[in-house]
């Protein structure tokens, strides 16, 4: 089982998000990176599946030289093999994205042979334009489904079989992708494991391939991030203490749900 | 024309796709184009009339054997085609999960632009160059984007405005159009559905008890759980809850869980950080329990005690039993 995995390096908000003074990006001096949760999940996602069926995981980031740390993390919970489109960091559009991620996998199956499952998170966690992983598994004639909350790999049927379970309102709709295939991951699919003292040593001797790409921009392009404004709203205080519990079914019975 | 694509489960219209409408119909206005809705895999004289009371002129209907329930590929394949036949100005979605998914197969298919979760968009007199405001971080951030395409995609961003019907609701025509499908685009058709729960769920209860990392421990959300059944609601949860492994991720409130609409929402021992508010933001009320009067959660709601939940919570529970005794 070849399986890969693209992940994004996003700043790990706290309680506030602020902007770099040119508006083009989060200010992350406060907060540092961490890889985008889905896609998180997404990686450990594909690790269990390997641990299952064997095989190996590809992890692919397009990002600045730093997303080379989003590497060697998925490097140390599990993953066999990084590769880094490298930018320079500005926010690329999500048609140019889409089209350097076809490439280097083009490239990396051409190389190695064809990946039985692409793995992307459903949407990244800052931008969020809920859209490359369908771009890129459209342009490679891979059937997707997106916020996929359950994989279930079913290596004799057929070519294979990803049934994979996507949430709905009080309970989940069933799809059957035949292999080779590529999902949108939600978090929750699994809750990620921490990084073993084994698998921290392993992760720095990962060697990352790195690549360039001549994709060109599409047609969206940011002009500045700013906060929506905020409603300050009046708090009132029922209470310190439980005796609060009356003012507070006062409420409930004033907005008729009790 | 300015092109609605209406998100439906087997016929029941999403609020997300009502939401487009209104959407839709202010963005139409403004260009001085007439506002038609796409449909789906459907044809129903129900969702067209719906269509037409939240102001779709025309209602473009189209049918086909893989469209007999919802696959993203089979979907989209669907829309790109209408698009192709139609030659809309602008096409718009409703920013759900499935209303995103599909516009974005829809854009792979035309290899055109999309921008998901559009709180404003301005045409610019219609050369082809919009300025468009719309949500990073779940709406916790903005972003001013230019767009240049002569057939914008777009999506609304989910729950930012109310759904309104038009004063003036004309009865809308509607009108099949012929889509060739290749039958290999079902292979992205849902295959069954499992339902876990009947009835309220996080999504749409009136009251949701969400509890956070003060809880403390799994059994300790069980004064919470006798508190929401009490009341016809659900637990909610924090995502350091999930985390911890305390309760299961499909009850989590957030920018990567649930988005929350009820009518009041009890958040106890929660902070309130970034991704927990983005999902319980369109609360109509929000009342927090927190032993922190400084916590971003109790300065946000609209009421608050500042005392250990762990009374709290049981004593809501008490004085609700002795009020109905």
């Amino acid at each position: 089982m070849r399986i890969l995995c693209c992940v994004k390096r996003v700043p790990a908000p706290g309680a506030k998000i602020n902007v770099t003074d040119d508006g083009l990006a989060v200010d992350a001096s406060h907060l540092g990176f961490a890889t985008s949760p889905h896609e998180e999940c997404g990686v450990e996602e594909a690790v269990q599946i390997t641990e299952r069926h064997g095989g190996e995981v590809t992890v692919l980031t397009l990002g600045p030289p730093e997303a080379a740390d989003q590497l060697r993390y998925a490097a140390s919970v599990g993953a066999h093999h990084g590769v880094l489109v490298a930018t320079d960091g500005s926010a690329w559009d999500p048609q140019r994205t889409a089209v350097a991620l076809t490439d280097a996998i083009r490239g990396l199956e051409a190389a190695d042979g064809p990946f039985d499952l692409l793995v992307f998170g459903n949407e990244s966690a800052d931008s969020g334009g809920f859209q490359v992983g369908v771009r890129v598994a459209y342009a490679l004639g891979r059937p997707i489904v997106n916020g996929i909350k359950g994989i279930e790999v079913d290596a004799d049927a057929g070519d294979g079989v990803v049934r994979a379970r996507r949430e709905i309102d009080g309970g989940f709709e069933v799809y059957e992708l035949p292999m080779p295939a590529a999902v949108g991951v939600k978090e929750g699919i699994n809750l990620p494991r921490y990084p073993t003292m084994r698998g921290r040593l392993a992760s720095k001797k990962l060697e990352i391939a790195e690549q360039a790409s001549d994709a060109e921009p599409g047609g969206q392009s940011l002009v500045r991030l700013h906060r929506p404004r905020e409603t300050v709203t009046e708090t009132v205080i029922l209470g310190n203490s439980p005796e609060a519990a009356s003012a507070v079914v006062d409420v409930l019975e004033e907005l008729g749900v009790v | 024309m300015l092109l609605v694509v209406l998100e439906h489960d087997r016929g029941a219209m999403d609020e997300a796709a009502r939401e487009a409408l209104t959407f839709g119909r202010g963005l139409a206005a403004q260009m001085g184009l007439p506002l038609h809705a796409a449909l789906i895999g459907a044809n129903d004289a129900e969702l067209v009339a719906e269509a037409g009371a939240f102001g779709a002129e025309t209602v473009y209907t189209a049918v086909h054997e893989v469209l007999s329930d919802f696959g993203p590929e089979a979907w989209g394949e669907a829309a790109a085609e209408m698009i192709r036949q139609l030659n809309p100005r602008a096409v718009l979605a409703g920013g759900s999960e499935r209303g995103n998914e599909i516009m974005a197969q829809v854009a792979a298919r035309l290899d055109l632009p999309m921008v998901a979760n559009c709180l404003e968009i301005d045409p610019n007199g219609g050369a082809g160059e919009w300025t468009i405001t719309r949500q990073q971080w779940g709406g916790s951030l903005l972003e001013d984007a230019s767009l240049v395409s002569e057939r914008p995609l777009l999506t609304s961003g989910l729950h930012t405005l109310a759904a309104e019907q038009t004063d003036a609701p004309a009865v809308p025509v509607a009108q099949a159009v012929e889509v060739d499908l290749d039958p290999s685009l079902a292979r992205t058709v849902v295959k069954d559905r499992v339902v876990l729960e009947a009835g309220v769920t996080l999504s749409t209860a009136p009251v949701v008890i969400g509890g956070g990392r003060g809880v403390g421990s799994p059994e300790a959300f069980a004064p919470l759980e006798e508190l929401a059944a009490m009341l016809g609601g659900r637990v909610g949860c924090s995502r350091a809850v999930t985390n911890n492994g305390w309760r299961p991720h499909s009850d989590q409130v957030g920018q990567t869980g649930t988005r929350i609409t009820p009518e009041i929402y009890i958040a106890s021992g929660i902070s309130g950080a970034i991704q927990h508010w983005v999902g319980a933001k369109a609360s109509k009320h929000i009342l927090a329990i927190n032993i922190d009067p400084e916590a971003n959660m109790v300065v946000k709601a609209d009421w608050a005690v500042i005392a250990d939940l762990h009374e709290v919570i049981p004593a809501i529970t008490q004085e609700i039993k002795r009020r109905r005794a």
